[in-house]
């Protein structure tokens, strides 16, 4: 533990206000930690909303017609997306120790993963809307509703990923020593795939119990 | 009891004069547009707050000049429609909660002993947000394209087929862009006071104003999103024919209000309790004693908290009947009865045991818990099921409503404002004005809604934009009507009295009533660093406190963070000790740019404009990018806070 600024002011329990390894967490944590609860929430309302309506509108689901969603795309999907969780998880571990090759690498693979995401979303999206759209009823609503807003949480995911790949390329430092930038870009990676569980078993597992 | 000003003796010249230069702002118009000052920002917010205030007071009054007499052609009823939804909805969203953060920005961290929010940009993002999405609902009245369904908005009549033109496109949107502001200050003052606190305020530390501020953000982060779930199926429904709140398409009504009460019944206490807390910031200075039963009153603040998530089914009791309207607040005031009654009867020992100090803020503070606990006594008597079918949507549910939020909201505020208004302007208000506003406002509310207990009882039904001459209305209505101008009339001599003292009145001290918490050991009004030393806290009321007295004028507290940069001190969530100083972040247009590409892009949506809607959005996320940008500097640099 070095003390670049020299300043240890042991008489008042201050150890040392600037430190290479900062204790405690940054603010930057809980605010990422606090938005992820609040869209979690978020969420919740949408797939509470949901069985909520499928438990209102009676036995036959999905109404009218429409089949029971197939399950190979979205397993497919889950494949791409959930293992993509592990590369940030590489790659936050690469810069702290100070390994920029590391951390390229992992933002890369799950950019790639995130986008493989994106187009398998689009194949589904192409097959369904031959079936139904999200006006023809509740269903198509809800559907198009809960898994646009994730894609969409994906889209933004891949951003800060894409965001923080272009900035390490040019050689910014993220800020702390933690590179509290990458980890809070992890939470929420952590967080859209959660959330892809969930809707896995909300949207295309659920109405086949 | 020493006060301590920004002079203090163990501060250099020169330190002082740094401080001054690493926090000043740049000067002229520019600071004006980029300031990310948490003072500037909630003495922004707490002017805002009043404008819509003065708004929707208007409405009000237009609405009881209709009522005056039976019959009356004043509005029409389009017109009255709009009108009292954007009354009920701007005291929700646009006065009550911004005016709340209003004060938990400008007190939050001087309470604390940080010298900033803990994300100074994004605060002064939210206060943007705020105004544009105030703006955005207000400038839709002259249109004649305002809300229109009451605040609550029920389906089916806020879907598009019964409800054509923009007026509730300008509801969900106007929400959705507000919720934005609301819960970014949310996260703020969590974050704030959990890792900004001076050395030593562990938690049993916190005063119990933060408390409350950080309870209702809690609530926020947690009850928001139903609402904006809500919002955006509405506009989905409206807009692109989904089927969310359409029988007709396999969708239920009642999810509506499933959503709306979720947010809506904690929303009730976001405001309440928040006001609770200037109470329990106010009364020390003026009992010369700490509040009783501390942690009591901190356990019913995180009770209410939880409860209010649990409950809001109650607001839905009628809508097994086809009728889907039920009293707003009803049996939610016998659910906060207990905390609250705790916290009331507090307060009351408080006052019981210290020596009474009869100055206007103290005089509020009565007139609140006389009009609040009647309010609740109201509220207990809705829990009767038989009064409840009784008196659902009458008067007597406005009557009871209003006592709540003017009895448990308005006046803690002014309460507040009284209170902190020398600290915020470095000017005491004129004692005799303030009388008399006070006596104006408390008499002009209960003239005002007294009578609509019995209107209420009498029949009359709430949202009705005239009745038939009926005996026993008439009357009483009139006297309302009477009542509400005696109480805009109270409001205009505070406002007169603000006005007054910025002009005429006499230079306010440090601390003028030898308040104990943390901001009153500063200037008045406060330096832009707040305070040129960290202070050590060492007690619950650290500003009566000889020994924080004395490590602030000593420098004693982490020398280093007193003045070589823009500089606070974080510190550990539990027991706030001292974890390492960081870098706060300079003025900045970027906020300001941001919130008007969000209201570019409400806007855009509401116009239908999409392709402009899509260009906002790839302008907000380039802003955001660039807002975020890492600077280009070695590692072992100090960490920045965002
Ligand atoms: C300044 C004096 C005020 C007067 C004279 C006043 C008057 C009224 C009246 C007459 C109504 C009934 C409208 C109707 O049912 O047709 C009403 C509704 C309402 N007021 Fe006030 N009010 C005042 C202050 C406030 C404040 C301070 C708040 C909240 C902080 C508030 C919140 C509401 C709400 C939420 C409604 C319900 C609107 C709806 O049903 O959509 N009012 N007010
Ligand atoms: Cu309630």
């Amino acid at each position: 533990m070095t003390d670049p600024g020299g300043v240890v002011a042991a008489a008042t329990g201050v150890t040392a206000l600037t430190t290479e390894e900062p204790v405690g967490r940054p603010t930057g944590w809980w605010g990422m930690v606090l938005f992820v609860a609040t869209e979690a929430t978020l969420f919740a309302c949408l797939l509470g909303s949901y069985f909520y309506l499928r438990f209102q509108f009676g036995p036959q689901w999905p109404p009218g017609g429409v089949d029971k969603p197939k399950l190979l795309l979205p397993l497919l999907m889950t494949a791409v997306l959930v293992p993509s969780s592990l590369p940030v998880v590489w790659a936050e571990h690469g810069i702290r120790r100070g390994r920029r090759g590391r951390l390229r690498a992992g933002l890369a693979a799950t950019l790639v993963l995130g986008l493989t995401f994106l187009a398998l979303l689009a194949v589904e999206y192409a097959e369904d809307l031959k079936h139904f759209t999200m006006t023809t009823d509740v269903y198509g609503s809800l559907f198009y509703l809960i898994t646009g807003f994730h894609g969409l949480h994906v889209l933004v995911g891949l951003t800060m990923i894409g965001w923080l790949l272009t900035a390490s390329l040019r050689g910014g430092s993220f800020g702390s020593h933690r590179h509290e930038r990458v980890r809070n870009a992890a939470i929420y990676w952590h967080f859209v795939d959660a959330v892809w569980v969930a809707i896995l078993f909300t949207i295309y597992l659920s109405p086949r119990l | 009891m020493s006060t301590t000003t920004s002079t203090a003796p163990g501060v250099g010249r020169d330190d002082l004069a740094r401080l001054a230069e690493h926090w000043a702002e740049p000067r002229s118009l520019r600071a004006w547009f980029t300031t990310v000052d948490h003072k500037k920002i909630g003495r922004r917010y707490l002017v805002t707050a009043a404008f819509f205030f003065v708004l929707a007071g208007l409405s009000a009054l237009v609405m009881r000049t209709q009522l005056a007499r039976p019959e009356s052609g004043v509005v029409s009823p389009q017109e009255y429609n709009q009108i009292f939804t954007m009354h009920g909805t701007a005291m929700i969203f646009l006065f009550a909660t911004p005016m709340l953060f209003g004060f938990g920005n400008f007190l939050v961290p001087l309470m604390i002993g940080s010298r900033d929010m803990a994300f100074p940009r994004l605060n002064a993002f939210g206060y943007w947000v705020f105004l544009f999405a105030g703006l955005f609902m207000w400038a839709s009245l002259p249109f004649g394209a305002a809300p229109n369904n009451g605040w609550f908005a029920y389906a089916p009549l806020n879907q598009v087929q019964h409800n054509p033109g923009l007026h509730m496109d300008v509801y969900a949107l106007g929400l959705l862009f507000l919720g934005i502001s609301t819960t970014s200050g949310a996260i703020n003052f969590i974050v704030t006071a959990l890792k900004l606190r001076a050395p030593g305020m562990s938690l049993n530390r916190v005063p119990l104003f933060v408390w409350a501020i950080v309870a209702t953000a809690f609530m926020v982060v947690f009850a928001l999103p139903a609402l904006n779930a809500d919002n955006t199926m509405l506009f989905l429904d409206r807009r692109f024919g989904t089927h969310f709140f359409d029988p007709s398409g396999g969708g239920n009504v009642l999810l509506w209000q499933h959503l709306f009460w979720i947010f809506g019944h904690p929303d009730v206490y976001i405001i309440v309790l928040s006001a609770l807390g200037i109470v329990s910031a106010v009364l020390p200075a003026f009992t010369r004693r700490g509040v009783v039963a501390y942690s009591l009153i901190v356990l019913s603040i995180v009770a209410i908290a939880i409860i209010s998530f649990g409950v809001w089914v109650h607001h839905m009791f009628a809508t097994g009947l086809p009728q889907l309207s039920y009293s707003f607040f009803s049996a939610a005031s016998t659910v906060i009865t207990i905390p609250s009654g705790i916290q009331i009867f507090a307060w009351l020992a408080t006052m019981l045991l210290g020596r009474l100090v009869l100055r206007v803020p103290l005089l509020f503070v009565i007139g609140f818990i006389v009009t609040f606990v009647l309010g609740g006594l109201t509220g207990a008597m809705f829990a009767v099921t038989a009064f409840d079918q009784q008196v659902t949507d009458s008067y007597f549910v406005v009557a009871h409503f209003h006592y709540v939020l003017i009895g448990g909201a308005v006046f803690p505020m002014l309460a507040g404002i009284y209170y902190w208004l020398p600290k915020i302007t470095g000017r005491m208000y004129h004692e005799g004005l303030g009388r008399w506003a006070f006596w104006l406002t408390f008499a002009g509310m209960h003239v005002t809604f007294f009578p609509m207990h019995l209107t209420g009882l009498f029949g009359m039904p709430r949202r009705v934009y005239t009745y038939r001459s009926e005996p026993g209305w008439d009357g009483w209505n009139l006297v309302s009507t009477v009542g509400s101008y005696l109480l805009a009339l109270g409001l205009l001599l505070v406002l007169v009295g603000v006005v007054h003292a910025l002009r005429r009145g006499r230079p306010a001290p440090a601390d003028p009533w030898e308040g104990d918490s943390l901001e009153w050991s500063t200037a008045s009004p406060p330096e832009p660093y707040n305070f040129p030393v960290i202070p050590r806290v060492h007690s619950l009321h650290p500003a009566w406190d000889a020994r924080t007295a004395e490590s602030t004028t000593t420098g004693a507290t982490a020398e280093r963070v007193l003045s070589d940069g823009r500089r606070t001190l974080f510190t550990s969530e539990l027991d706030a000790r001292t974890e390492r100083a960081v870098d706060m972040p300079e003025s900045s247009f970027k906020p300001l740019v941001l919130a008007g590409a969000l209201l570019v892009f409400f806007t855009a949506m509401l116009l239908a404009a999409y392709p402009v809607a899509v260009v906002a959005a790839l302008v907000v996320a380039a802003t955001i990018a660039a807002w975020l940008w890492p600077p280009r500097r070695p590692d072992e640099e100090l960490g920045v806070a965002s």
